[in-house]
């Protein structure tokens, strides 16, 4: 997985492409996500357009990096879900937890 | 490590299109069997998707079906080898009709399947693990563990293809 990072209005817009899947990807978004808090940046958009597999794994790393972030003050939000990536999170109800922009001025702008 | 440790056995190997029609006919085995590595998993996960796609599903069906493969070759390297290079991890396909049957075995110690929550529980829903099964019985039709008396877990999926696409939300 590759991941570039903008900061756009405060708020870390972080770009994910590639497999979040068990032993790869799913370690280096946990290490993306702590890098970017210890560095004070708790305003978190996760871009995941490039996303193309993503596991159990991987869904569960989303969610630890959600609840980390939540637990350090700030807000981990998800932008251009790829449609299986949004299927599985409706499939296992976390669409109920994350909060999801298709545009990201707009998402910028809820933080 | 040595280098055949690196690499996965294909018993019957080459996934095309005639092979399979040949299968469809008689019943004919896909096998492979991988050394508990994660990056042997896509291997495994690519032959299913093929053999979906040569069958006529979607690719849609043939993604989801792949990723229920993913999930058990996932966790027979992790839960059920533990890691174990020198364990192996053996993916059996086989087409009856429009069904397809997957065999996963692993040679760990096994585990209590009905020991796992409900990831659906909103006690679990934040959970960082324990998703996998659920996204096997999603995706597939039958999901089935067997334990065998000298140690190893067998897993056994099946899959009606003629139903079409690989997510039975219906089951949620």
């Amino acid at each position: 997985m590759k991941a570039t990072s903008k900061t756009v209005d405060g708020v870390e817009v972080i770009k994910l492409d590639g497999k979040i899947t068990i032993g790869s990807g799913d370690q280096q978004l946990r290490e993306i996500i702590t890098t970017a808090l210890n560095q004070g940046k708790n305003k978190i958009l996760l871009e995941m357009s490039g996303v193309t597999t993503i596991d159990s794994s991987g869904i569960g790393e989303l969610v630890g990096s959600y609840t980390t972030v939540t637990n350090r003050g700030g807000k981990l939000k998800l932008l251009h879900l790829p449609a299986k990536l949004n299927e599985l999170l409706h499939v296992t109800q976390l669409i109920t937890v994350f909060e999801v922009y298709e545009n990201e001025q707009e998402a910028v702008k809820s933080f | 490590m040595g280098h055949s440790d690196r690499l996965a056995t294909l018993k019957v190997a080459p996934v095309e299109c005639r092979r399979f029609k040949r299968m469809e006919r008689d019943g004919e085995r896909i096998e492979i069997t991988i050394s508990s590595r994660f990056e042997n998993i896509e291997l495994v996960q690519v032959i299913a998707e093929h053999l979906c796609e040569n069958a006529g599903l979607d690719e849609d069906g043939s993604h989801w079906i792949g990723m229920a493969v993913r999930e058990a070759v996932a966790n027979a390297i992790k839960h059920g080898n533990k890691l174990d290079v020198r364990k192996k991890v053996n993916a059996t396909f086989q087409l009856h009709d429009s069904e397809l049957q997957i065999h996963i075995s692993d040679e760990g110690e096994g585990f209590d399947p009905d020991a796992i929550g409900d990831p659906l529980n909103p006690q679990n829903l934040m959970k960082t693990s324990g998703r996998g099964i659920f996204y096997m019985k999603t995706f597939m039709d039958r999901v089935q563990y067997q334990f065998q008396p000298g140690g190893g877990t067998s897993l056994v999926m099946t899959k009606n293809l003629a139903k079409g696409s690989g997510l039975a939300s219906s089951k949620i």
